[in-house]
């Protein structure tokens, strides 16, 4: 069959085209290469929704990201997923900074940022932040920015598309793409498929797509960011903190999280390999000392896990959202940041060039907006967390005692529709592996539970897909067949 | 079996483990006698000749179960083994499968490879 | 909602939740524990090697065969007892809520409380090696559980990262089992746990302990293909020039074990420095009739410690329900224990002023091994109250001393205790 469109890539902007897309009478699939949808820049960033004021006039990215700021209210009711607008600080250490931020001020008013203020009262400004520093001399006040999860979002984005009709396929990796007679035929190494139209939202691979059907105009450069996250417990945040931005990035934050967790990052560093997520000694360093100077007491001894994420950088520093010459080819790369803000107003951009190119737009009868709030123990009075489990016992068997998650929550991650297979996936979708103790407890229940629902034996089970198998083998295995290091030979 | 009464030729540098003293011993045959030099007590002369002569291990391991209500019960040997014959032992123990019901102390292997000593169950442990 | 009302409830049914339910019973006190796993038994379970009970029982046991003593006697005792349950809260005035999946949710009214969780180990983000993120990476006491409960093998070949007793144990275990040991590697100068593994299990098996090294990066997208090693100095700081890399499939992380306190700090109690509860010398939390005892307290290194704490909390938790419990009892007045030179920490944090008559028993650990110590316990008036001498300690081995302050001829205005562990003055003088 011939697809509609053919999207390739399960990130945030790939799942927010195809949710977009979801909604009119046609058919839609979603290509990724890793075994879970947003396996790459999507997974690890900063999850802030910005307002909007940072980037320069002369960029689209500026004024999607301010649209997208605004569709966020309306996509949160219809999708329900993790999102605050708690507003953030641009915190100017320096007297001559405040002239910087006034002129941000009065531009950000100008194109549409709702709330945005100079706050110089220092008071004011410690009691909505009392760990920010104290050497604060004044800060651009966005009540308009919020945090997100950025994968939680994904997921929703996903699970609605599929909802609607959307076909996801995993594991796919892109290997060659031909157009020929108004027909797009993408083979990857499971099979091939075919669409009328392509959407290329690869991320950190979109260049190298674009490359197969010979439109090699811009580069994306990867630029590594590491994080550091910290225990709730040891810090709690108010507002989103910025430090005056560089010619080059927004700097380091320092940024509550929505689970209450914080987390400082990202550096910004340009390396080669598209798959170096490796986080380095020097990163931290850098993470560690850039978060001081905004939150003295940084509490360096809580530090649960470090961690680094991949941005899409192109050559142009803007976004490349193009009709390109190739009829049908849509480019939506380089989505660095404001990207994750500017998601849906970028999906409504790329409708638009579908409508261009004679995209029959026909709204479906069946279409389902709402994409329902997944059930979370924790969000359970007593009571009804009482019935619940009479009704069904996997409600009761926790096994995920840092952030309290019953095996039904894992089984619902499982089932959803483009629902987890691997260690990480659960990870992601329901949070075991996420708190204090980083998969002590829970790992061997989580295996048992994807071996049992997937029907798959436990030495299959992968931590993210592909060779990366948890356990090799039963314990007796190695032993039958040879014990390999013996008693020391005297 | 364990040939107490023959002495290994050669010397050999013991660390003795009976407190975290952790002397290093020196241990040789001269001439069919055992000198042994660098201990500070008796208990530690008294390790270090058996550790020369016939150094022997607990071994304690997992044995596998079928029908149990765990797929593997650990396990101990009830005297200790002579150390070169460890490996031979555990590949024993390796191909063995036992079944529940099992109580603590219940033999599962007897006369292992042949030497005197039991394998025995270290904990009790109740069908599936 | 399964309502109860019990007089003492224990919160985890390992080693320590168990001698001190057994201790509760025994005084006729209705008690109930609550177990997380599948069954009693705690941590000790999967660790299946022997050198537990020469206090407790004068026999060298295994892990297993030491609580499964304790398991018969509560079964013995008809002690009531419930498994797969996780305890979500507790409450100020110590009613405590808990879920399993055939009750669904269930609230305990109790009269105390003995906290037993235990602890768990630190990870890598803790001691945030840098690197990918690829399968194969675990810590010790996961691999435990797996190649010995769970019945499965993480890997094939091993670097151990942390040469303390836990690290050295499972070198043996996957030795054992027909993996590959390449190295144990330590941070410090000094191998960490008991030099009777050192030789039973690293020297037996020509395992190297490589010591004044870390690792500083971590091989493998995917899996791990390998760990990068390198010197440290004694600032703890990176030797440059000294990495060394060693091919492996897995990289067992024992670096240090934290006690497990989210409930007890819902709870509101006050959590030491340490991560354990502030406790009194009647191991009482700041919360009244909230005890603790075994790893949540602090960290242990013999299980038969552990059981002797546990009966002491479950002997005060009985002493609290017949004297103290809804009585208006006045407020403590408190003598705080404070940690002097090369000593990292010392339980209890407190000590009641009207307990002076009784025995305290101090434990501690110091932070840096020595030989010819004197260990002092001085007043806030730097008066030493009590010495003795000692000739040895190193940070893995936990000390215990008993007193009864009020034989030392003590200031009754006394406002804290210091404990230091100081090189013998004679030492100076002295030739060896």
């Amino acid at each position: 069959m011939i697809y509609d469109v053919i999207i390739i890539g399960g990130g945030v902007t790939g799942c927010s085209i195809a949710r977009t897309l979801s909604k009119y009478d046609l058919n839609i699939c979603v290509i990724e290469k890793e075994a879970e949808i947003a396996s790459g820049t999507t997974k690890a960033n900063s999850g802030v929704v910005h307002a909007g004021y940072a980037a320069q006039r002369e960029y689209i990215k500026r004024y999607l990201c301010i649209k997208g700021n605004k569709l966020y209210t309306q996509a949160v009711k219809e999708l329900n997923f993790p999102f605050e607008r708690i507003g953030s600080f641009v915190v100017a250490l320096e007297d001559n900074q405040i002239k910087e931020l006034e002129e941000e001020r009065k531009k950000g008013t100008e194109d549409g940022i709702p709330g945005l203020e100079l706050i110089l009262d220092k008071k004011k400004i410690k009691d909505m932040e009392p760990n920010l520093t104290d050497d604060v001399v004044g800060v651009l006040h966005a009540p308009s920015a919020g945090l997100v999860s950025p994968y939680e979002l994904t997921f929703a984005l996903a699970e609605n598309a599929a909802t609607n009709g959307v076909k996801f396929l995993r594991n796919h990796e892109v290997v060659k793409i031909k157009h020929q007679e108004y027909t797009f035929t993408v083979r990857t190494y499971q099979g091939e498929f075919q669409a009328s139209n392509l959407i290329n939202a690869a991320g950190l691979h979109a260049a190298r797509i674009s490359k197969m059907l010979g439109l090699d105009y811009f580069s994306i450069m990867p630029r590594k960011g590491e994080y550091v996250l910290f225990d709730r417990n040891a810090i709690h945040l108010n507002k989103i903190l910025f430090p005056m931005p560089t010619r080059v990035s927004k700097g380091i934050l320092v940024c509550p999280t929505l689970h209450g967790n914080t987390f400082a990052g990202p550096n910004a560093q340009n390396i080669t390999d598209r798959e170096d997520i490796s986080t380095t000694t020097a990163g931290l360093k850098d993470i560690l000392d850039g978060g001081r100077n905004l939150v003295p007491n940084l509490p360096l001894r809580s530090s649960i896990r470090n961690f680094a994420g991949l941005r899409a950088v192109p050559d142009t520093y803007d976004f490349i959202i193009d009709n390109t010459d190739i009829y049908g080819f849509i480019n939506v790369a380089g989505i660095l940041s404001p990207g994750l803000t500017a998601t849906f107003a970028i999906a409504e951009k790329v409708i638009e060039f579908l409508e261009l190119l004679g995209v029959e737009l026909n709204v479906r009868d069946d279409y389902n907006p709402i994409r329902p709030k997944p059930e979370r123990f924790k969000d359970f009075n007593k009571e009804d967390l009482d019935k619940k489990i009479q009704e069904d016992p996997r409600w009761g068997r926790i096994i995920c005692r840092c952030e309290t998650i019953p095996e039904m929550e894992i089984i619902n991650a499982i089932h959803a529709p483009v629902g987890a297979n691997t260690v990480d996936g659960i990870k992601f979708r329901c949070r075991p592996g996420m708190g204090r103790c980083q998969g002590g407890f829970c790992r061997p229940r989580v295996i048992e539970i994807l071996s049992r629902e997937l029907k798959k034996p436990y030495e299959e089970i992968t931590k993210r897909g592909e060779d990366t198998n948890i356990l090799i083998g039963r314990t007796k295995d190695i032993a039958l067949k040879e014990i390999s290091r013996g008693v020391s030979k005297e | 079996m364990m040939s107490e009464s023959k002495i290994p030729e050669g010397s050999k540098e013991i660390r003795c483990i009976v407190c975290p003293t952790g002397c290093l011993v020196h241990v040789e045959n001269v001439n069919g006698e055992l000198v042994i030099e660098g201990h500070s007590c008796n208990r530690g002369e008294e390790y270090a000749r058996e550790e020369f002569i016939a150094p022997k291990r607990i071994l304690t391991t997992t044995i596998r179960v079928e029908n149990g209500f765990l797929p593997l019960i650990p396990v101990r040997s009830n005297t200790p083994i002579p150390k070169e014959k460890l490996q031979e032992t555990l590949k024993e123990i390796a191909g063995t499968k036992v079944k529940a019901p099992i109580k603590m102390g219940d033999i599962l292997i007897k006369n292992v490879i042949g030497l005197d000593a039991n394998i025995i169950a270290s904990r009790d442990l109740i069908e599936a | 909602m399964n309502k109860y009302s019990v007089d003492v409830t224990v919160i985890g049914g390992g080693s320590a939740g168990l001698a001190a339910a057994i201790i509760v019973k025994k005084a006729n006190l209705n008690v109930l524990i609550l177990e997380r796993d599948k069954e009693l038994g705690g941590i000790t379970l999967q660790c299946i090697h022997n050198g537990f009970g020469l206090h407790e029982f004068k026999e060298e046991l295994t892990g297993p065969e030491y609580v499964q003593r304790f398991i018969n006697q509560a079964v013995e005792l008809d002690i009531a007892y419930k498994l797969d349950t996780m305890v979500i809260e507790i409450t100020s005035d110590k009613v405590i809520y808990a879920v399993n999946n055939k009750e669904g949710l269930i609230e305990i009214k109790t009269k105390a409380i003995i906290l037993a969780m235990g602890c768990r180990e630190k990870t890598r983000g803790a001691i945030n090696i840098p690197g990918f993120r690829p399968a194969g990476i675990y810590t010790a006491g996961q691999a435990q559980r797996f190649v010995n409960i769970e019945g499965y093998l993480p890997g094939r070949s091993y670097v151990i990262l942390g040469s303390g007793d836990i690290g050295m144990i499972i070198a043996r275990r996957l030795t054992w089992e027909g993996c590959q040991v390449k190295a144990v590697v330590e941070i410090q100068p000094y191998v960490s746990g008991l030099i009777r593994n050192e030789v039973q299990c690293l020297e037996d098996y020509g395992i190297p302990l490589i010591t004044s090294y870390t690792v500083t990066k971590i091989h493998g997208k995917d899996r791990v293909q390998g760990v990068t090693i390198s010197k440290v100095d004694r600032n703890f700081d990176r030797v440059i020039g000294s990495e060394k890399f060693i091919e492996c499939d897995t990289l067992l992380l024992s670096v240090g074990l934290i006690p497990e306190n989210e409930l007890t700090r819902e709870a509101g109690a006050e959590i030491s420095e340490m991560g354990g509860p502030v406790v009194d010398n009647n191991l009482e939390t700041t919360i009244e009739g909230v005890f603790a005892c075994g790893n949540v307290l602090q960290v242990h290194d013999l299980v038969d410690l552990v059981t002797a704490e546990a009966k002491r909390a479950g002997l005060n938790a009985v002493d609290y329900i017949k004297n103290r419990y809804d009585k208006k009892i006045e407020r403590k007045e408190i003598i705080k224990c404070i940690a002097g030179e090369n000593v990292n920490y010392v339980k209890p944090d407190l000590i009641n002023r009207s307990d002076l008559s009784k025995d305290v028993i101090f434990t501690f650990r110091v932070k840096r091994p020595d030989r010819r110590l004197l260990i002092q316990f001085k007043d806030d008036k730097n008066r030493i109250i009590y010495k003795r001498k000692r000739s040895y300690v190193i940070p893995s081995e936990m000390l215990e001393i008993k007193l009864n302050l009020n034989e030392f001829n003590i200031d009754s205005n006394i406002k804290s205790i210091e404990i230091e562990v100081i090189p013998r003055p004679e030492v100076l003088i002295e030739e060896d």
